[in-house]
Order: structure tokens, then C-alpha cells, then sequence
């Protein structure tokens, strides 16, 4: 995602690095090229008029124009007004995102949006994330117009109930008599979430999720419906679901929902296309709502909080490398760093450790998404192809080692190789070469563990050679084995895709 | 406003839906002006806004720039006029029907992101061909998604047409060859094979839709006969890369626009016939299964100068 925005911003930054000082000539020169990547990212025409404006005038101030450094001086303005176009606060950092409680419970939150935005899946996936929380949560089915709509709410809930991590529970509320078609029975879900409502406040659950039909933001009727539910029901919270692949009209629906509603939160849905994103940076220009989740994939776990800092950090190409600690420390308990770091510290990691780092690892998302927030790989990767099924061979691979080679690697000699070979459907290279990879990051981590923590921090800087480091020392901790994973299938992924081209 | 006086025709069919007071107030930027370079820079700016892209507006600009320079473009409506022959010539009268088998069953597939309106679109698509006389039968092969089963059977249900379905979380190519079968058999003049949504980046479920899509190659001569993608009107310059890869993917042979009821234009598909060259064959204009349209060039550029007044 984001990755011609992240184009359009290098290639003015480098344009301006090459000269000696900010002139209005060349800066406005060099916007017209964002200008350009902004809208065919589907920022709104009028958002993107109002950033380029906020540019202009920041980087045509006295302070930029006389420094020796213009293109970073330009990094640093967008930078600023992209977090403030996303919601971020003025001293750069982002308002809390997430869910807020009310107390004395329970807290209700609607969802409402277009056809298709994707509400049910997500009532499901804020769900799972409450239920992490250790929260009880009821999710009601409001869509009495969709076919099937209250069926798939009950799946979901069912699945994110039995399925997915955590303390909480999920539960579900419906009246299925009162389905009907589409434009009929209008304002009968009014009635069922007031009842909800209620037997929510019986059961003693936490959160309360609404779900609501798709409806369009010219139709009356049905916008007239959830002024309705809010009338009556008083939510807490009102959450807009928006498409992030949705063009110039995400600004003019949001608009509408948001002048009739007053909505506190928006939450962004197929984030993991390779959209652009444009509707990100549009949305909170011109409802004044943030960003609080985003949706990154079709599982009931793939949704994350949203943070403006972070997210301009991407687009920038900075990479996100506090969501990917936080992401890593949700995986890995610290009792189990720890007995791995003293295991590295030893020279004693095995193939099994590595297989379960490798495990892990999967566990956080899909391998492209998490290069995607090393600082400087986003950019890199655009057109790579990075396929997570080469991990699946190497899973074999190990698999089909015996304890003692997976202790001891250096065991591994011809006939040993070609058994392991045969048994993982692979080739004897590719053995090979994972025992070499295998052996670099040993070394590799056995140095970086009995390191200080300031060289250790060196260390990370130097391979990771980007902005943004010093938030992500104290996650850092314990975790030298995850960066050597990490560089070894980026670097193992990027051959296999020479290989095939 | 002709494509609106066709909603509001509609909307007085019964319907009730209250876009009358938004319709109303609907003016065209173009009417009554005299071309210049500011009124070009406006132009510019609605084609933008209805999510044509950068590139395919440069490209317009550029040949409404050169005929008002040549003087034969003076007045704001002539630019319509221009704008719609460009558009008509880009969608000639032939490749907006759908294609027919020579002998049953016809076979059309149905593919498209998620939440882009697949299943909604096959009810109408189904209630379209079955009121022209054909025997109409629905494959749901969307295994994935909760729900999406028991959505198309509830329209199966209200349409009395024919449905073939699965095990949830079953293989889809097995429902498609089951209902591929069943149109044998039944001599269904029509079968409509539903998909699960899918991005265009996930790469296993591409692959899965080739697969479909062989699966009722061979089990019907010349299926699928239509590869119909639905593309949603408010979907931005990501529905290019849609089209790209679902093209790649699974020979797309048209598109069906849909909600093009709300205030977004989807001009995103002139972009994709501008660049890879699919038609529109259909456009969707609301949740019942009658607000279904043959595509009409004339009124979707007429609806893209319509501001609010």
C-alpha cells in the first residue's frame, strides 16, 4: 500500500536534495509531481489542494529556504503535515486509538457505512480485539435488509468466539423474524437493538457491537433509520467503516454519514490491497473523525490500531518498526525471549529454534506486510513478489531433519543432505544453503546477544540504517534472534525471486 | 440527468427511495457556458472527481484543449457532445450485450473484490435473463465468506430460480462442477457461477478463480461465456489494478458496474477501458433485483458534470 504515494514524495526529495537551497520555483515544480501522485492515490481533489497548499507555505518560510539542507528539510514538513492529515496531533504524536469504555458498562458502539465496506466482517474482528482485552462483548444484528446478513453475524461471531485468543467472550443477539427485503421493514432495527441493548445490560457483558445495513448516504429512509437507532439507543461511540479503495466519493459519503450522525471513529477496511490509500488522508480532513482500526486481511484476527505517527512513517518509507515490535512481543512471551537469548548467548540455537522463530513469525501477518515496515524496505519491495509459501519448504526442510541434525547442523553431510532432500521434496542445494543461512545468523546473533545494549543498539542501526529507532529500543530487548530471522527470509525470499523471473 | 430520470422512474415504480430532493438540485457544470481555460480547469476537476485518473483525464483534457485551440469546440455543451462520442467510440453498441451460448447452457462467471456487489448483482442478472424467458440457474460458489451460501439462496428463493450449492469452506471449483453438471442435466438455458470476494493481491485465490474458470471450460463447450467483473462505482484508481489482475487472472470479458444509485460516478471504468480495454456491460442502481441496466454512455458522461446546485 502506498507505494507510488511513497514514490511521488522520494522523487521530489531527491529533486530537492541535488539543490542547493528551497526556491519557490523549484518547490512548486517539485509539487506538482506530489500533486500528481496524490490524486492518482485518490486523495480528494480538494484534500489534495489544501496539503500542497500547507506544503508550499511551510517549506517557503524563512527557516527552509536558508538551509543548507533542503531535501531533508522537505521530508521533515511533509512528514508533519501527512500526521496531520491523518489525524495525528500537533506535536507529531497520535491521539489513542481504539475503543473507549464506559463505565458503568455497557459501552455501545455502531457501526454504520456503504454496501460492502465490510461492517459485518469487522463487528467479528472488533470483537476478537476486545475479547483479547479479556472484555465480553454482544454483537447484535441490525442488517434486517441484506439476504443472510443476521447468518453471517452469527458465524462470525461464533467464530471469533471459539476461534480466536483471549479472556473475553463473544456473544449474539438477533431477531431473526424480523428479516426482510431490502427498503422494507425499515426502523425494525431500531427496535431489536434497543432490545439488545437491554439483555446486554442483563448478561452483564462490557461491549456492545451494532451492526447495521449497508445503506447509501442519499437514502433517506434508511439514514433516517440510524438516526433513529442513535436517538433511541445512544451510542457511545459511532464508527463510519470505510473501503480504503474507494476514490474521490469516500470524502462526500463520509461527509454525509458524518453530518448526520456526528461519527467518532472511522475504521478502514481492505487495507491490504494494494490500494493507495488516498481515502486515509481524505477522511479525517473533512469529517474531522480519526482513523481508529484498520483492516489488513480476510481473518478475524487481521485488524490493528490505527496510528497517524506510524502511518506516515510508511508512506514515507520510513517503515513502522514500533507496530512490528509491538506485533512481535504480542507472539513471543518475554520468558521465551529470554530462554532463547541465553540459548544464542551459548551458541546453542538449533534448527528447532529457529523453526519455531520461523513459526512465529508467519503468525504475525503475511511476510511482505512486515518487510513492509522495516524502515527503507517498503520502497524496495513494491514489485517484488514475496511469497509466503518458500517458507512452507523450508518448514519441510527442517522437518524431515532428525533431532540430533537439528541440534547440530554441521552433522548434516552428502548422504545426510540427500535423505533430508528426499523427504522435504527439495533440492540438495537448497539444503545446503539454509544450513549456510542457518550458520550466518547463529553467528550473526551469538555476537549481537553478548553485545552491549549500546552496541547492540549500533548494531540494529547500522543494518537497519533508517529514522525512527530510538521508540523501538526498549522492545528490542531479548529479540536479537527475531532481526537475524528476519534478514535471513528477506534475503532468502528476494533470491527465489530472481531465481523465477 | 437522463441516468437519474431512469432511477427517479424507478424510485416512482414504488420503490420510495428519497433521492428526489438530491436529484433536483442536480445541474450540469458544462450548460449554458462559454469554453475557456477556466471552465476546462473545471472540467479538469470533475473528471478527477469522478475517479477517472490522472492519466485517462490528461488525456481527455488534452483533445478537448485541442479542439476548442482549433476553434471547433466554443460552448460548454459542445465539450459534452465531444466527451460522449469519445466515450461511445470507446464503447461501441456490440460488446455491451452479453455473449450466448449456441447450444444451453450459457455460462457466466461472476468475479470481483470483496464487497463489490457479486452477489446482488447475480440476482438482478438472474431476473434480467429469467424475465426474457430463459431458464436461469445460480452455482454458489462462494465457500468462503459466512453467510454468502444463504445470501444467494434467499434470492434463488424469491427469483424461483435454480441453485447449486456446497459444503461452507467446501472447494469452489467442486461447486462449479457440480452446477456446471446440474445445467447439463436440467438443460438450464443459463447458469450464473457466484465467486468469493477476493483482493487482487492475494495470489492463491487468483489462482483458485483460473481454476474455476477451467473447471467450467471443460465441463461446458466454450464456458464460461462471459466472465462478468463487478466493479464498485465509488472504488478509486485501485479498481485499475483490478481489472489488471483479475484480467490476468481469469480473461475478464466485461464488467458490471455497481451502485452507481449513490453519489459516486465510477468513473474509474474509463480508466480500465482506456487502458485494458473491458466493457461495461451493465450498471447497478439499487438493492432490488430489477435495478439492473444495459450501460448507456450518453448518461454515464452526462451524470459526470452533475454537481449539486
Amino acid at each position: 500500500m502506498f507505494d507510488r504515494l511513497s514514490d511521488g514524495f522520494n522523487s521530489v526529495f531527491r529533486k530537492l536534495s541535488g539543490k542547493g537551497k528551497i526556491s519557490q520555483a523549484n518547490v512548486q515544480e517539485a509539487m506538482e509531481e506530489v500533486r500528481r501522485s496524490l490524486l492518482d492515490a485518490d486523495v480528494h481533489l480538494d484534500v489534495v489542494e489544501a496539503f500542497c497548499q500547507g506544503v508550499l507555505s511551510d517549506a517557503l518560510g524563512e527557516q527552509v529556504t536558508q538551509s543548507l539542507q533542503p531535501g531533508q528539510e522537505m521530508i521533515g514538513i511533509v512528514h508533519r503535515r501527512l500526521i496531520e492529515f491523518l489525524g495525528g496531533e500537533a506535536d507529531g504524536s497520535s491521539p489513542e486509538p481504539g475503543i473507549m469504555r464506559v463505565s458503568p458498562g455497557p459501552t455501545v458502539v455502531m457501526m454504520c457505512g456503504l454496501q460492502g465496506a465490510g461492517k459485518t466482517t469487522t463487528c467479528g474482528k472488533l470483537a476478537g480485539y476486545l475479547k483479547k482485552q479479556g472484555q465480553s462483548v454482544l454483537l447484535v444484528a441490525g442488517d434486517l435488509q441484506r439476504p443472510a446478513a443476521v447468518e453471517q453475524l452469527e458465524t462470525v461471531a461464533r467464530q471469533a468466539n471459539e476461534d480466536l485468543p483471549g479472556g473475553g467472550r463473544v456473544e449474539f443477539y438477533s431477531e431473526p423474524d424480523k428479516c426482510d427485503s431490502y427498503g422494507k421493514a425499515v426502523g425494525v432495527a431500531v427496535g431489536v437493538c434497543q432490545r439488545a441493548v437491554k439483555e446486554a445490560r442483563k448478561r452483564g457483558i462490557d461491549t456492545v457491537i451494532l451492526d447495521t445495513a449497508g445503506r447509501l448516504h442519499v437514502n433517506d429512509e434508511l439514514m433516517g433509520e440510524l438516526s433513529a437507532v442513535q436517538r433511541r439507543v445512544q451510542p457511545h461511540q459511532i464508527m463510519l467503516v470505510v473501503d480504503a479503495m474507494t476514490g474521490q466519493d469516500a470524502v462526500l459519503s463520509a461527509k454525509a454519514f458524518h453530518e448526520r450522525l456526528a461519527v467518532d471513529g472511522v475504521i478502514m477496511t481492505k487495507f491490504d490491497s494494494d490500494t493507495r490509500g488516498g481515502a486515509a488522508l481524505s477522511v479525517k480532513h473533512v469529517t474531522g473523525a480519526t482513523i481508529r482500526f484498520v483492516g489488513i486481511g480476510e481473518k478475524l484476527d487481521a485488524i490493528e490500531p490505527f496510528f497517524a505517527d506510524r502511518m506516515a512513517g510508511r508512506i514515507l518509507g520510513m517503515g513502522d518498526v514500533v507496530s512490528l515490535v509491538e506485533k512481535a512481543q504480542e507472539e513471543i512471551s518475554e520468558a521465551e525471549a529470554e530462554k532463547l537469548q541465553d540459548k544464542i548467548a551459548k551458541g546453542e540455537m538449533g534448527m528447532d529454534d529457529f523453526l519455531s522463530q520461523l513459526r512465529t513469525l508467519r503468525k504475525m501477518g503475511p511476510l511482505k506486510q512486515l518487510l513492509g515496515m522495516m524502515p527503507g524496505i517498503g520502497s524496495a519491495l513494491k514489485d517484488v513478489h514475496v511469497d509466503d509459501g518458500q517458507l512452507d519448504h523450508v518448514e519441510a526442510m527442517i522437518n524431515s531433519m532428525t533431532i540430533k541434525e537439528r541440534r547440530k547442523p554441521d552433522l548434516i553431510n552428502n548422504s545426510r543432505r540427500k535423505r533430508i532432500a528426499r523427504g522435504a521434496g527439495s533440492k540438495q542445494e537448497d539444503i545446503s544453503q539454509l544450513v549456510k543461512q542457518f550458520s550466518a545468523i547463529n553467528t550473526l546473533s551469538r555476537q549481537m546477544a553478548t553485545m552491549s545494549g549500546a552496541s547492540k543498539a549500533k548494531a540494529v542501526k547500522e543494518m537497519s540504517a533508517g529514522g525512527g529507532l530510538e521508540a523501538m529500543m526498549p522492545g528490542l530487548k531479548g529479540m536479537p534472534g527475531m532481526m537475524g530471522t528476519k534478514g535471513s527470509t528477506k534475503s532468502k525470499s528476494k533470491k527465489k525471486f530472481k531465481k523465477r523471473r | 440527468m437522463a441516468i437519474f430520470q431512469s432511477v427517479i422512474g424507478k424510485l416512482k415504480k414504488g420503490l420510495k427511495r428519497t433521492r428526489e430532493g438530491f436529484v433536483d438540485s442536480l445541474r450540469t457544470v458544462l450548460l449554458g457556458k462559454k469554453l475557456d481555460d477556466e471552465l476546462i480547469r473545471e472540467i479538469r476537476a470533475c473528471l478527477i472527481k469522478a475517479d477517472v485518473g490522472v492519466a485517462a483525464t490528461d488525456r481527455l483534457i488534452e483533445s478537448i484543449t485541442e479542439a476548442y485551440k482549433a476553434g471547433t469546440l466554443t460552448q460548454g455543451a459542445d465539450v459534452l457532445v465531444h466527451l460522449k462520442d469519445q466515450l461511445a467510440e470507446l464503447w461501441p453498441e456490440c460488446d455491451r450485450s452479453l455473449k450466448t451460448a449456441s447450444s444451453s447452457p450459457t455460462v457466466y462467471l461472476v468475479i470481483g473484490v470483496n464487497g463489490a456487489g457479486k452477489t446482488t448483482s447475480i440476482a438482478k442478472l438472474a431476473w434480467l435473463l429469467k424475465s426474457q424467458g430463459n431458464s436461469v440457474m445460480l452455482g454458489a460458489c462462494d465457500t468462503f465468506r459466512a453467510g454468502a451460501v444463504r445470501q444467494l439462496e434467499v434470492w434463488a428463493e424469491r427469483l424461483g430460480v435454480d441453485l447449486i450449492k456446497g459444503q461452507q469452506g467446501g472447494d469452489p471449483a467442486a461447486v462449479a462442477f457440480d452446477a456446471c453438471q446440474a445445467a447439463n442435466a436440467r438443460k438450464a438455458d443459463v447458469l450464473i457461477l457466484d465467486t468469493a470476494g477476493r483482493l487482487q493481491t492475494q495470489d492463491p485465490l487468483m489462482r483458485q478463480l483460473t481454476k474455476i474458470k477451467n473447471v467450467a471450460s471443460k465441463q461446458v463447450p466454450g464456458g464460461p461465456h462471459e466472465v462478468l467483473l463487478v466493479i464498485d462505482a465509488t472504488a478509486g484508481q485501485n479498481g485499475l489494478r483490478q481489472a489488471e489482475a483479475f484480467a490476468e487472472a481469469s480473461d475478464v470479458t466485461g464488467i458490471i458496474l455497481s451502485k452507481l444509485d449513490g453519489t459516486a460516478k465510477g468513473g474509474i471504468v474509463v480508466a480500465i477501458r482506456d487502458a485494458i480495454n473491458i466493457p461495461v456491460k451493465f450498471v447497478g442502481l439499487g438493492e432490488t433485483p430489477q435495478d439492473i441496466e444495459p450501460f448507456d454512455p450518453d448518461k454515464f458522461i452526462q451524470a459526470m458534470f452533475e454537481q449539486e446546485g
